[in-house]
């Protein structure tokens, strides 16, 4: 099982309408949108959803008014501010409440419920470039990468059922636990970028975070004729970093124009952009093929 | 006066917009840049003279001698920061979200207060007038609103003291450090672009946003580009649309070189310090027309 | 490499048998089939305390596992934080352990087919 996960930290360059595009080229494949926060690849490969399901996590704590004696406890040991007065008895701001548990174990009346959190929901759906995995987080919630944990869990079950050998990744955006997990098991990770300050910031620290990982990377400069100076400056990082540029895109209004047809930017009219996308799929072939892991004795479900 | 400018797509140019306001700003004005799994703010305004401060979340130190295995922590830990496995008691000190209940639980007084490194603040000074507070998240740290919320502590105290306003870049997106971000704002500015994806995560974020009951408004990055749907989802939700910035490839090849758009053009400065205004009349309570 | 003073073994399960596939996972596996070398008795442990976690499954199915009294663990693979917490307790772990039934994986440790790992996947 392969499993390429599109990451860019910086929002912004082009990561899900690639993706797309890939979903589009790839034969054999589950898609998996791990940007539960704010997804959007749906809006292209317009699922059919087969199945759905909650998606619990952790707990939340609700005080029973007509247990409470309103002493206060609960508020004094609360680390995170989320219990206030009112009324005369203590009530939960369950957007503040961590589920860490204390006050339900302080209260001396045992006035504290801890059920748990619905925080979202998971689809199994259909497209017409195949499988796929996605879901949306509730507003607010805590994007914990449980989330995220859970997709490629259902992607790979999906796959293995289906016989099929690749797992194509949107992931998640940012530095932190949605997107350490969405890394977990890549056998490639391919890193979006833009020849941008931003772009070069974001794109040196989420390289840190996969070498720490030590897994597999590659980059593709978006936009690149934005600015040759900082797409210079991507390159000689890279080179210093050893890791490979697979290719370079144009900063071209066919990527919205497409997005608003409802489209990968490989479908539909042929357009100089989409075969510059195919080249690139192309070329990423041989990095997908090689074995991801360097240490022995390790096998990959 | 805050203001919190948010975005539920990333990229939507919530940082350009942020800079920008704060160049033009009339009063004395604090820039935050609590989007710290990326933080880009300081890419534009270039604050000088930096001061780093790390910044620290309690965690467990256990302390074996006075422990009896009793496992009371571990029980109540919801976390798995602390595991007791049969006589064996660990801590995981990056599991912990420090809410200090192990250490008020402990029966001997075993466990005492410890740090982990959450990230940093750094702090300075620029165009030699405008501060800034960046919140920056380790590495391989896994939760922002820790950090976010000792930015938040800081930014206030300074606030207050000195008598700014306050201009917040947010983290994009919707989740939790989304709304850690903008929970102190009086006015929330929401950045979106004309395309599918950009109204789609707009969408979100108002969904987010509106419970929060505070005023909210908008700014159209790269008008012109894609379709007019969010400007018709703008005026059917009542959402004022305070400026639109125009989808130019001269204004994206400034930003890549991390300049300020209000140095661009005369018009662009005139159409931010409208913005700047019109923010201010609605801090003030002031409804403008969607 | 099996050693002799090894009795107890887990090993992840999708089911309570030794017929049962093997579950890759470890701190999200569905269960444990604990087996006594000399007698070839069986146990089951339910795993589902793991599943409602925030985080820090691993941990807890390591927490699980300890308390059945297994001193080794048969699996597909060990997160850093739940092998920090076998490595702590001394449970031996056995990875690369997949597509076969528990009782296949069961008779190859026995047979001396397995391996221990000396440090856990991501």
């Amino acid at each position: 099982m392969r499993e390429m996960v599109v990451i860019s930290g910086k929002g912004g360059t082009g990561k899900t309408s690639l993706t797309a595009a890939f979903a589009h080229l790839a034969e054999r494949m589950v898609l998996c949108d791990l940007d539960v926060d704010a997804p959007d690849l749906h809006l292209i490969a317009e699922p059919t959803i087969q199945r759905s399901g909650p998606f619990l996590s952790g707990h939340v704590a609700e005080i029973d008014p007509a247990h409470c004696s309103g002493c206060g406890t609960c508020e004094a040991v609360c680390a995170y501010e989320a219990i206030h007065s009112h009324d005369g008895h203590f009530v939960v701001d369950p957007s503040h409440c961590e589920g860490c548990k204390v006050c339900v174990a302080f209260c001396p009346e045992q006035a504290i419920e801890f059920p748990d959190r619905l925080c979202g929901t998971w689809y199994e759906s259909k497209t017409r470039f195949g499988p796929m995995i996605h879901a949306q987080l509730d507003p607010g919630q805590e994007n914990s990468g449980k989330l995220v944990t859970l997709l490629k869990a259902k992607a790979r079950d999906r796959a293995t059922q289906l016989g099929l050998d690749l797992i194509l990744s949107d992931g998640a955006p940012g530095l932190g636990c949605p997107v350490i997990s969405s890394l977990s098991q890549a056998s490639l990770v391919l890193l979006v970028t833009e020849p941008t300050p931003s772009g070069l910031h974001d794109l040196e620290r989420v390289v840190s975070l996969c070498s720490n990982f030590r897994l597999r990377s590659a980059v593709l400069i978006n936009k690149a004729d934005l600015s040759l100076d900082y797409q210079a400056q991507i390159h000689a990082f890279c080179l210093g970093r050893g890791i490979p540029v697979v290719g370079h895109l144009p900063h071209d209004p066919e990527v919205t124009e497409a997005m608003v047809r409802g489209q990968a930017v490989t479908e539909g009219k042929a357009s100089s952009f989409g075969a510059q996308v195919r080249q690139i799929w192309a070329d990423l072939q041989p990095l997908l093929e090689i074995p991801s892991t360097p240490k022995s004795k390790e096998t990959r479900s | 006066m805050i203001i919190a400018v948010a975005s539920g797509k990333g990229g939507t140019g919530k940082t350009t917009v942020t800079a920008a306001l704060a160049s033009v700003w009339k009063r004395p004005v604090l820039a935050v840049d609590l989007d710290v799994e990326e933080p880009n703010l300081h890419l534009f305004l270039r604050p000088e003279s930096v001061n780093t401060e790390p910044v620290y979340l309690e965690i467990p130190v256990v302390d074996k001698t006075l422990c009896q295995r009793c496992g009371a922590c571990a029980e109540l830990c919801q976390f798995k920061a602390i595991s007791l496995l049969g006589t064996t008691l660990l801590t995981f000190p990056e599991m912990c979200h420090g809410c200090g209940g192990c250490m008020r639980i402990c029966p001997n007084g075993a466990i005492q207060k410890g740090q982990r490194e959450l990230g940093a603040v750094e702090s300075g000074l620029s165009q030699g007038r405008i501060p800034c507070l960046t919140g920056r998240l380790r590495i391989g740290e896994a939760m922002s609103p820790p950090l976010m919320n000792q930015v938040r502590q800081r930014m206030r105290t300074k606030a207050q003291q000195e008598e700014l306003d306050i201009l917040i870049d947010a983290p994009p997106g919707v989740s939790c450090p989304a709304m850690t971000a903008v929970q102190d704002a009086d006015v929330i500015l929401l950045v979106t672009e004309p395309t599918p994806f950009g109204l789609h995560d707009f969408r979100l974020a108002i969904r987010a946003f509106q419970p929060l009951g505070k005023p909210m408004g908008v700014v159209i990055n790269r008008a012109g580009l894609g379709d007019d749907r969010v400007q018709t989802f703008c005026r059917e939700n009542g959402l004022p649309v305070l400026t639109e910035i125009p989808f130019r490839r001269d204004i994206a090849q400034h930003y890549a070189c991390g300049g300020v758009l209000t140095l661009l053009d005369a018009g662009l400065k005139a159409s931010f310090e409208e913005l700047a205004e019109s923010l201010e009349r609605m801090a003030q309570g002031e409804v403008p027309h969607a | 490499m099996v050693i002799a003073s090894l009795t107890r073994i887990a090993v992840t399960s999708e089911g309570p048998t030794l017929s049962d596939p093997v579950d890759p996972r470890f701190g999200r596996a569905g269960g444990f089939v604990v087996v006594d070398l000399q007698s070839m008795a069986t146990t089951y442990v339910d795993n589902g305390s793991s599943q409602v976690l925030a985080q820090g499954a691993g941990i807890q199915a390591a927490e699980n596992l300890v308390k059945a009294g297994a001193q080794a663990l048969l699996t597909g693979h060990v997160g850093p934080k739940a092998w920090a917490a076998l490595e702590a307790v001394g449970v031996k772990v056995v990875q690369g352990v997949e597509s076969m039934t528990v009782g296949e994986a069961v008779a190859k440790f026995k047979a001396g087919q397995f391996a221990f790992s000396d440090a856990p996947s991501h």
